[in-house]
């Protein structure tokens, strides 16, 4: 099965129960609410890869197409180092952000991994202004010890464009 | 490397331009001075007019050829603040068309891009070709006698040219021929075009970054190639890069090598200098990665062999930053960007940035070039949201003194040579612009 949940059916995994996957995306989100990104970094594994499609080609080829963010964990440790020093000035003062997470679905990999599709809004709150990103997004986990490893995140984006959401994506979805 | 520089580089600024002083303007000598002041980035009058004197004057940049490679394809986008079509009709020629039903002005199309050789409008049926023509309505016996269907085709541009793939209009029937109004710009558009070693030439990858600025538009117009600011804006990428093996040393006159600023004519202008970033085309550094360093070589060896020795030298080393006036970006550094953007208030504009890539490069390569891209590129790169934010706070703190505030533009102009941290390009687009309001509508 690809990395997408299927759309037309009703599937579920048979090795993981929701609530501890559940369990995990809070603990993810909980993390980049309050900013621990060493920590969130920490979540992946290491052949990890966090991706954010252009919001004009959300279905796109993940090999040759432009995104918004297409980051390794090269890619991903100088997203955090950027984002923790206090010259990433779009980020200084710290928007203040909010995750909610809900519809989680699972699904069983062929080689033991599991899917996970889920809709995220971020609400992202900065002297200026208060917006909120809408996200259909998708992981690859994979089990390790009592907790996970993400290999991989997908937030496509609903909006049309960033214009609606502020003009930019500076923060991690 | 020799030949990029234009004749008006032999002259510096000061003896070469007349001083002057408008309501916008002071470009005073002895002392030096360069003055604009901050109600053009405030005012709901010059915005007004600017759009007339400026945006409806100006060769416009519609797109890239490559964004419509085959008949019917199309794009709908805005250019100049108007709804257009992007086409490309069946004997292959492109096209501009208004997106607004000659009828009753209704957007033909709603789809962002697609291919088809019609335009129905769904509000009362009307059809139109791809090239603008009117072809067919409901009830066309309805209509009083004399009505001719070839007098309601879509509105056009005045004119629409291209040069080297890169398609302009514009909406004024006076306006120069493109390769003129183009001037030495066209030196630039080469070595871009030139990149591309394949038949293909270099084409526009698929994936758009669409966001905006709460400021105002000629400050983004100012901040593409403003060296001054890189050190204290982009120290995280820098440092970022530094921390994945670069040599940076965080210092201006240290990472920034032949540096030089250049007036192109018409208000366009461009810097040229050798970047500490690597370029996929052909300059390998240490972050890409020691995986990536075949895949780079081998992209300079097919220039070499493609265009010489010399050539191949400028198109890959030469990093350079150039405004095509008013609001056309063409960034050819660690990636090759084209940006441009438009007002939809003084203090409001919506940007739109694509990615220029040759068109038989292989995933590895594109891989490289996406990385290259997005390490400072991009709303959501590690350098790009950082001048969001700069450019907003200006236009926060224009609030603070309204209408009675000067902004400097003074740095390096009475240099002979001055660098991409000093600000002659900017100089020069104040000027045009300047001149351009100051003329008759
Ligand atoms: S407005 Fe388009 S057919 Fe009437
Ligand atoms: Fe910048």
């Amino acid at each position: 099965m690809s990395f997408r949940y299927p759309e037309d059916q009703q599937v579920s995994s048979e090795k993981f129960t929701r609530s501890e996957v559940e369990d995990f995306l809070y603990y993810e989100a909980q993390l980049l609410d309050a900013w621990k990104l060493e920590e969130w970094h920490d979540l992946f594994a290491e052949d990890g890869h966090y991706i954010v499609p252009s919001t004009d080609n959300p279905d796109g080829d993940l090999k040759m197409d432009l995104a918004l963010i297409d980051d390794d964990m090269e890619g991903i440790r100088g997203r955090v180092q950027r984002l923790m020093s206090t010259y990433a000035h779009i980020e200084n003062p710290r928007s203040r952000t909010r995750r909610m997470i809900s519809n989680v679905r699972l699904w069983d990999h062929e080689d033991g991994e599991l899917g996970v599709r889920c809709s995220v809004v971020v609400h992202r709150s900065r002297v200026p202004g208060t917006t909120s990103y809408v996200a259909d997004v998708h992981y690859r986990l994979r089990k390790q010890d009592d907790s996970f490893k993400i290999a991989f995140k997908h937030a496509m984006l609903d909006h049309h464009t960033l214009r609606d959401v502020g003009g930019v994506l500076s923060i991690v979805l | 490397m020799a030949g990029f520089a234009p004749e008006s580089s032999r002259i510096p600024e000061v003896q070469r331009v007349d001083a002057r002083e408008t309501d916008y303007l002071r470009d005073e000598r002895s002392p030096n001075k360069f003055l604009v002041h901050r109600k053009v980035f405030t005012d709901q009058q010059v915005f007004e007019t600017e759009r007339r004197k400026v945006f409806d004057k100006c060769w416009i940049y519609v797109g890239h050829e490559s964004e419509i490679p085959k008949p019917g394809d199309f794009v709908a986008r805005e250019i100049a603040g108007r709804p257009v079509l992007f086409t490309r009709n069946k004997d292959q020629e492109v096209r501009v068309l208004l997106n607004s039903c000659s009828h009753r002005g209704a957007e033909v199309c709603r789809e962002r891009r697609g291919n088809q050789k019609r335009f129905r409008c769904f509000y009362h049926s009307w059809a139109f070709s791809n090239d603008g023509d009117l072809i067919n309505m409901p009830d066309e016996g309805g209509f009083p006698e004399g009505f001719r269907k070839e007098d309601h085709g879509l509105a056009k541009p005045e004119q629409v040219d291209s040069y080297r793939g890169f398609v302009f209009a514009t909406f004024n029937p006076e306006q120069e021929p493109l390769e003129e109004y183009l001037s030495d710009a066209k030196y630039y558009l080469d070595l871009t075009a030139d990149q591309a070693s394949g038949e293909q030439g270099m084409v526009v990858t698929r994936g758009t970054h669409e966001y905006s600025m709460r400021s105002n538009w000629k400050l983004l117009a100012e901040n593409s190639s403003d060296g001054y600011h890189a050190i204290p804006v982009h120290k995280t990428y820098l440092d970022v890069q530094r921390s994945r093996g670069d040599d940076i040393a965080g210092h201006t006159e240290k990472d920034w090598k032949e540096s030089h600023a250049f007036d192109l004519g018409n208000g366009h202008t461009v810097t040229v200098k050798r970047a500490p970033w690597g370029r996929p085309v052909a300059r390998w550094t240490p972050s890409m990665g020691e995986d990536t360093k075949k895949t780079v070589e081998r992209s300079h060896q097919r220039l070499i062999e493609a265009h010489g020795e010399e050539r191949a030298e400028m198109i890959s080393n030469l990093d350079f930053n150039m405004l095509i006036f008013p609001n056309l970006v063409l960034n050819n550094i660690m990636a090759v960007i084209i940006r441009t953007f438009y007002p939809n208030q003084p203090g409001h504009m919506n940007v739109t940035a694509f990615s220029l890539a040759p068109g038989d490069e292989d995933e590895p390569a594109r891989r490289v070039r996406n990385e290259s891209f997005l390490s400072f590129l991009g709303p959501a790169g590690l350098a790009t949201p950082d001048d969001n934010e700069a450019l907003e706070s200006c236009q926060r703190g224009y609030e603070a003194r309204p209408g009675e505030c000067w902004s400097d533009v003074s740095r390096g102009m009475d240099k002979a040579d001055p660098a991409n941290w000093d600000e002659l390009q900017m100089r020069t687009f104040w000027r045009r612009w300047d001149t351009l309001m100051g003329e008759e509508a």
